[in-house]
């Protein structure tokens, strides 16, 4: 204390020199902010960590609260799992893209699928019309799954799919493909990201209404724990928060708050904590602010650990660990001067990386135009091939622990993300908030304040609002064969002859049983994509059952 | 007096990305336009209802799916279709600009990429207006 407090008064008495020379040489701004609008102060010190207490607050990599990583080793044991998100066009031109990434060093897939798979429609659906294979893969049935995967052996490699409301059926497909290719359940290892609440907030690929969507999650919890051990069950997400223009602290708030509503309803359902928490992990957004973004990862692992353990009394340590997959951020990328963007994903994914991720998405230089070119993600790989084998940035644990203005940072968002929380459980939880359109609201108007201040000038794009040149239109964007749709609705069509429509008949006649009961929903939709029962059919009868939900249009 | 300016902002497609619509949406409303906001997943056909029955002056489409060139002339074509010729029509969203001139020979007045200010769209509203205001 004594220590202190004469640092307190040299302190002042430094300040008071800065202030009297600033008079004359003013500091470059009035105000110094962070890229989530947080105060930073001129300098931090031992005075700004309060009472510290490092076993509590830190403790060792591995161990609780986990604020240095959930792992002992972390990056010595092994790197992060390089892990490009991609898909587009048919399951023969992803799956090349896929063998080609494999071939480039990545260690696991990321399979994006196209926006009517994700909303569960075929391709042949009106609404599909225009839509098929563009942002992602077309999948109808497991016919197009089974090529989607044919010569990848999925024993070896782990493989996340970003899909939510029809996360079951996909989930069922690959299961039904691996068992084609001789692989138990057991032996798989992946990630659905099965996180329909953060649909409803920012992603916009939702089916049905919050009560069925939540049965269905529960229903894979449960269905996983006890058949497919090793996968993720749920990846939930705050990138898109993010991406939809939320700050650092809104990004790990909602979805931690979204976290504790999964928790909640599969308590409910009867299931223990344990058996399910181990399986969730998480996904977050890597933004260009380096020393918020590493904060930030830091303080969702310590705020996640206290819940886990304190609220819901999980005593497995794994079902304390906030383990999580980063993407770079989308929206931070520029159209103008696009390769300066290489620069913009590699403070990001550096920001990952310093702040423990688990897995890693870098964004191509590209991605404000089209869909990356092969060439464009190979530069991508390669930023985190330089940062994991030349930057020294994984060889010790959590380098930046310990360092006033990250401590400093780590304790108040964790602060204000438990604000937050308290917020949202007095709303009556997260369902709710987004019901009453809370969370949407606080988005916007944090989206609102960033493209204002960009107007203004008060933050600097370069090459957006600053350092500006004349360009020429980009040549060689990656283009999706607009004969894709076409080809797609043939498949289906020639499926539909050869497939065995009594079984198909059958098996939709019990999923709509099941739907109507209370039964374990993944038993049914496993019977019925084996028999080629498609996606369309599928979510179509749960839509009937179901209902589709209704968002509040704001803004 | 001149009335208030009245903008459809449409999501036509299946894409979530909203960030875009709504905050341009807002922008609009804050330079004195009355808007209205769809909401996503909106089929050409409900645009077009949509701009109708709201009589509206601008219809304002966001997409980034890539279906740009499918669902942005079949909002025109639609309007058409009813007998609607003066409703300034434009759009944006990640859109490769060597598509820009097939959409603007299909009758969509502007293309606005990632980083347009709010403050050009405005004025381009209130330059290119069909119908009078008084």
């Amino acid at each position: 204390m004594a220590d202190n407090e004469k640092l307190e008064q040299d302190f002042n008495a430094w300040n008071a020199k800065v202030e009297k020379a600033n008079e004359k040489y003013p500091e470059r701004k009035k105000q110094f902010v962070t890229g989530s609008n947080a105060s930073v102060n001129r300098v931090y010190t031992p005075l700004d960590q309060g009472d510290f207490d490092y076993r509590t607050q830190l403790g060792l990599p591995g161990e609780f609260p986990y604020t240095r990583g959930v792992q002992p080793t972390m990056y010595r044991g092994r790197f992060w799992t390089m892990r490009q998100y991609a898909g587009f066009g048919t399951a023969e031109e992803s799956n090349a893209r896929y063998k080609y990434l494999l071939d480039q060093g990545q260690t696991g897939l990321s399979v994006a699928f196209d926006l009517p798979t994700q909303i569960g429609y075929d391709s042949d659906h009106p609404l599909s019309e225009g839509e098929v294979g563009k942002v992602g893969v077309a999948i109808d049935s497991l016919a197009d799954m089974e090529v989607l995967f044919d010569g990848i052996p999925l024993d070896k490699v782990s493989t996340s799919m970003t899909i939510n409301a029809p996360a079951a059926v996909l989930l069922a497909m690959y299961i039904a493909v691996a068992e084609k290719q001789g692989v138990s359940p057991e032996a798989l290892n992946g990630t659905i990201q099965n996180d329909i609440l953060k649909e409803y907030i920012a992603r916009g690929t939702y089916i049905f209404p919050p009560s069925p969507s939540m049965r269905l999650i529960t229903d894979i919890f449960e269905f996983c724990a006890k058949q497919v051990p090793s996968w993720n069950t749920i990846s939930i997400s705050g990138y898109h928060i993010r991406e939809a223009g939320s700050t650092a602290v809104q990004e790990v708030a909602f979805t931690l708050a979204d976290g504790i509503a999964y928790v909640q309803a599969a308590i409910k359902a009867g299931l223990g904590v344990d058996d399910f928490a181990p399986r969730l992990s998480f996904f977050f957004n890597a933004h260009n602010d380096l020393f918020e973004e590493i904060a930030k990862f830091r303080a969702a692992r310590r705020v996640w650990a206290h819940l886990m353990r304190d609220r819901f009394g999980a005593k497995n340590p794994k079902s304390w660990m906030l383990r999580f997959h980063t993407q770079t951020g989308g929206s931070t990328l520029t159209a103008q001067q696009p390769d300066n963007n290489i620069i913009r994903v590699t403070l990001q994914a550096l920001a990952a990386v310093l702040g423990g991720t688990q897995s890693l998405h870098t964004n191509s230089r590209d991605e404000a135009l089209a869909l990356p070119t092969e060439e464009a993600v190979r530069i991508a790989l390669r930023t985190q091939q330089v940062i994991a084998y030349e930057s020294g940035s994984a060889e010790t644990v959590d380098p930046l622990a310990g360092s006033y203005y990250i401590e400093s940072l780590t304790d108040r968002i964790e602060k204000e993300v438990l604000t937050y929380i308290k917020r949202i459980d007095d709303l009556g939880g997260a369902v709710k908030a987004i019901e009453q359109g809370y969370v949407q609201q606080e988005i916007q108007d944090s989206a609102y304040a960033w493209q204002m201040d960009v107007e203004k000038g008060e933050r600097i794009i370069v090459g957006l609002n600053k350092f500006q040149v004349r360009e020429n239109a980009p040549k060689g964007l990656l283009r999706v064969d607009p004969e894709v749709g076409e080809r797609q609705k043939r498949k289906l069509a020639a499926l539909k002859e050869t497939r065995d429509a009594a079984s198909v008949e059958k098996a939709l006649v019990s999923l709509r049983n099941a739907a109507r009961g209370s039964d374990n929903l993944m038993a049914p939709i496993l019977d019925a994509v084996r028999v080629y029962a498609t996606l369309g059919e599928i979510c179509g009868v749960l839509r009937e059952e179901f209902g589709e939900y209704r968002p509040n249009v704001m803004f | 007096m001149e009335r208030k300016i009245r903008v459809l902002v449409a999501k036509p497609g299946l894409d979530g990305h909203d960030r875009g619509a709504k905050v341009i949406a807002r922008a609009l409303r804050d330079a004195g336009m009355e808007v209205i906001y769809t909401g996503l997943r909106q089929t050409p056909e409900q645009i077009v209802s949509a701009a109708i029955q709201e009589d509206v002056d601008v219809i304002a489409m966001s997409i980034l799916s890539g279906a740009h060139n499918h669902l942005f002339p079949r909002v025109v074509e639609l309007l058409k279709e009813q007998g609607v010729d003066d409703v300034l029509v434009f759009g944006g969203g990640v859109i490769p600009e060597e598509d820009i001139p097939f959409l603007k020979s299909k009758g969509v007045a502007e293309v606005f990429g990632p980083g347009t200010p709010t403050s050009k769209t405005i004025d381009f509203i209130k330059t290119n207006l069909k119908r009078t205001l008084s």
